[in-house]
């Protein structure tokens, strides 16, 4: 029990710290994280400077805060592709078995059969770079986890006698799988949720990192990583910044998933009961 | 001479008393029957003996096991004592066998463990008990998995695992409870054989009367952690004096109903014409089975587990897609109805399942579950569906205030009075009982049997009582219907058929499976000869 609530806690306060830099920094950052001034390139951390400033004299803690902003919109709205598209396709494949059932699943394994970063290239080299094209990107790829994951609990469900009461009352699929089966699924989802987020912030930072995803100005953490490479040994608080910023959040967000998981989960929850 | 000797012992769980100066002896080939409710302590005892209470258990008093107090010793000495010289029988079997290994190598792992045997000679032995436990490995291959037996097959493994080392005393907690009443005469016979045979002691505990009455020499009946009486049998339940082993009593015996109650009315209400399922693999699950329920009839079809009696029972509910033949409900035919019809006959054909655990959504209250079905009748304003569903829990014997509350506020049999509101709330002709009395305990039972004959009466509500217990069928039902692999073997009157049955399937089924009072008299008729 300690084990799981300190994971929650300290998941949950990761996770906060990085949507509370991505909301400053839509009304404020120290500096404009665009702002580029050529003379005060390469300044090791100071009190002006928390984190430094890059190659091209912008103030690294601004784009820090700016990345976020990148980030998280991109995760969180590719998570919620995957939620909105996965968990309809999976309950619907649920409810209506037999062929309908297989084409949805092997429609799932086809995406999950391709490389991930290989079909988000693919996809930017088509409609080119940019953070749009990495939200359908990494989206795409969270639909089947979704389907899969909601396809499984609502298979688990339907021999279940509530359900069974249900058709008896007169119900349909339709209505059945919005009344009875997604609120118990419920759970299991927003877990995986946290998740895709967190894995969406790692996608992005690679998608940024080859050069696809968030184009400049616009401040990005892979992008940041990318370019400190040449500088790691003149400035190698270029490279720590962004790399502790993506390591903060998908370490926050899985705990946070795992906090929650325990939390929410029946099971575990009777067996601290007693 | 006393191999086990309870003495004054008191049980808690987290500062929670569950049992109170519990004392109980067991000689060498004795059988102890230890009855009661759910909840009454009875598995608690047991686990108290092997010291299988969960974490945060304190006991006090003294537990001796062939003189010697089994709490005051260290675990060490206990893991000599659990298996080698205490065996235990658990109620699901499925459960209590290692999924993904055979049951010779299952039963072989007691001798290599304890007895330190090669694994040829550890299999041979294996296969010597499983034959002792009633499975040759002729008809039951030692290479078989748990889930290629039946549940009476599964659980004599379980206690051929559990005899397999010649223990002392055996414990069986509901071993009977979670099978068929067809494989529960053997596993009573069995343990009862490894009692008289073996000179083992027994601890039977179940809240099924009947079951244990055959063969224990004593019985002890439990109430909220203490013991309130202990005789002899049989001849204690001819002298029973604490009204609650009174009530158990009466409540395994459900009266049978009158000849003239729920005789049907003139209007057919369900019609089943040639009815055929078929499963994926071409398994014939129903077999081209009619018949007819008439308006405010009760008709109970029976038979073992995989008799095709539910799966019936689920295509008339229009559940399972018919492979051939017709389900008419009211006239109508469900199958193919839709629209209006499809929902006036829907709502004329209600459900309540077996298991009230599984039956009611978990996160939902109880007004909306029990107001599920009113859809059927098309827009009711917000004044009459609250008014409909305080009318159907009182109907069933629940307060109104339940409505507010959830599912797992309530116990067993009270949730199987939602479920019933439920089937009762569109006002339905006749309502398919699935299995809805096996699950509950003999008390429960006995009450949720007294009010489905009420609501009968009262509603001319026609039911189609799905069972495998002979005991509830007739107290339901007065017409019956046996039905085997698919088919239908037998029908007749109710009392008529289960009197003087016809078919030797359904002779089998009887005789599996006898009730309280045919128990008692062949008992005492035994004693007199002897």
């Amino acid at each position: 029990m300690k084990r799981s609530s300190a994971s929650l806690a300290i998941g949950l306060a990761f996770t906060a710290l990085i949507l509370a830099a991505a909301g400053l920094s839509l009304v404020w950052t120290p500096y404009d994280a665009e702002l580029i001034l050529v003379e005060q390139r390469l300044m090791p951390p100071s009190a002006a400077h928390w984190f430094g400033t890059d190659q091209m004299g912008r103030d690294v803690l601004s784009m820090i805060l700016g990345g976020a902003r990148n980030s998280i919109a991109v995760a969180l709205v590719a998570a919620g592709i995957g939620l909105g598209a996965g968990v309809p396709l999976g309950l619907f494949a649920a409810a209506q078995g037999g062929i309908v059932d297989e084409i949805v699943m092997r429609s799932n394994d086809l995406i999950f059969a391709f490389p991930a970063l290989l079909l988000a290239i693919l996809i930017t080299a088509i409609a080119g770079p940019g953070a749009i094209n990495a939200i359908v990107a990494i989206g795409i790829f969270n639909i089947p986890v979704f389907a899969r994951l909601a396809r499984g609990g609502a298979l688990a469900l339907w021999p279940r006698d509530f359900v069974r009461a249900a058709r008896v009352a007169g119900k349909g699929r339709l209505r059945i799988s919005l009344e009875h089966i997604l609120p118990n699924i419920a759970s299991v989802l927003i877990v995986q949720g946290t998740i895709q987020f967190s894995l969406g912030v790692l996608a992005e930072a690679g998608l940024s990192y080859v050069g696809l995803g968030a184009q400049p100005p616009a401040p990005s953490w892979g992008r940041m990583l990318a370019e400190s490479q040449t500088y790691f040994a003149l400035a190698p608080w270029l490279a720590l910044a962004p790399g502790l910023a993506i390591v903060t959040t998908v370490l926050g967000l899985n705990m946070l998933g795992d906090g929650l998981r325990d939390l929410l989960d029946p099971r575990i929850r009777r067996e601290r009961a007693i | 001479m006393t191999l086990l000797a309870i003495d004054r012992l008191s049980l808690a769980i987290g500062g929670k008393l569950i049992l109170r100066s519990v004392s109980l002896t067991v000689a060498p080939g004795e059988i102890l029957g230890l009855v009661g409710e759910s909840g009454s302590g009875k598995s608690m005892t047991l686990n108290a003996i092997m010291r299988l209470g969960p974490p945060g258990t304190r006991t006090e008093g003294a537990i001796r096991f062939e003189g010697a107090d089994l709490l005051a010793g260290p675990e060490r000495a206990m893991e000599s004592v659990r298996g080698r010289k205490i065996g235990m029988v658990f109620q699901e079997p499925m459960t209590a066998l290692n999924p993904v290994q055979t049951i010779g190598r299952q039963v072989a792992e007691c001798f290599r463990l304890h007895l330190g045997f090669g694994a040829r000679e550890a299999l041979a032995e294996a296969a010597e008990r499983l034959r002792r436990a009633g499975l040759p490995p002729e008809i039951v291959p030692l290479d078989r998995y748990p889930h290629q037996l039946s549940g009476g097959q599964r659980q004599r493994v379980v206690v051929a695992i559990a005899a397999a080392l010649g223990p002392k005393l055996i414990l069986a907690d509901e071993p009977t409870t979670a099978l068929d009443a067809t494989a529960r005469g053997g596993i009573i016979d069995l343990l009862a054989g490894l009692a008289r045979r073996e000179g083992a002691g027994l601890v039977f505990v179940t809240h099924d009367l009947a079951s244990i009455a055959g063969i224990a020499d004593r019985i002890a009946f439990m109430k909220d952690g203490e013991v309130v009486e202990e005789g002899s049998a049989p001849s204690i339940f001819r002298s029973l004096r604490h009204p609650y082993a009174q009530s158990l009593l009466a409540a395994s015996a459900l009266p049978p109903i009158a000849p003239d109650e729920a005789a049907g009315g003139t209007e057919p209400i369900v019609e089943a014409v040639d009815v055929s399922v078929v499963y994926g693999g071409g398994v014939r699950a129903v077999d081209g089975v009619s018949l007819t329920l008439m308006s405010g009839e009760s008709l109970a079809i029976v038979g073992e587990s995989g008799s095709g009696k539910s799966t019936l029972a689920r295509s008339v509910l229009g559940l399972e897609p018919l492979a051939a033949g017709t389900v008419r409900i009211a006239g109508t035919d469900i199958h193919r109805a839709s629209g209006g019809a499809l929902r006036a006959a829907r709502a004329a054909i209600q459900a309540v399942f077996q298991d009230p655990y599984g039956s009611l959504n978990p996160r939902h209250r109880i007004e909306r579950i029990v107001a599920e079905p009113l859809h059927l009748l098309g827009r009711i304003a917000s004044a009459e569906r609250r008014a409909r569903i305080a009318r159907a829990l009182a109907d069933v014997g629940l307060p109104p205030d339940g409505a507010r509350r959830y599912p797992h506020e309530f116990s067993g049999g009270q949730r199987q009075r939602i479920a019933i509101a439920r089937a009762l709330i569109s006002e339905p002709k006749v309502i398919v009982l699935d299995e809805a009395v096996s699950a509950l305990d003999v008390t429960t039972r006995a009450q949720i049997v007294a009010l489905l004959r009420e609501l009968s009466r009262r509603r001319g509500l026609a039911y189609l009582f799905i069972t495998h217990d002979l005991d509830a069928a007739r107290a339901v039902a007065n017409r019956v219907v046996v039905m085997r692999r698919g088919r239908v073997v037998e029908e007749g009157r109710t009392a008529a058929v289960l009197a003087q049955p016809h078919d030797p399937y359904t002779k089998e089924l009887i005789a599996a499976a006898p009730d309280l009072e045919t128990v008692l008299a062949a008992r005492e008729a035994e004693a007199r000869t002897r």
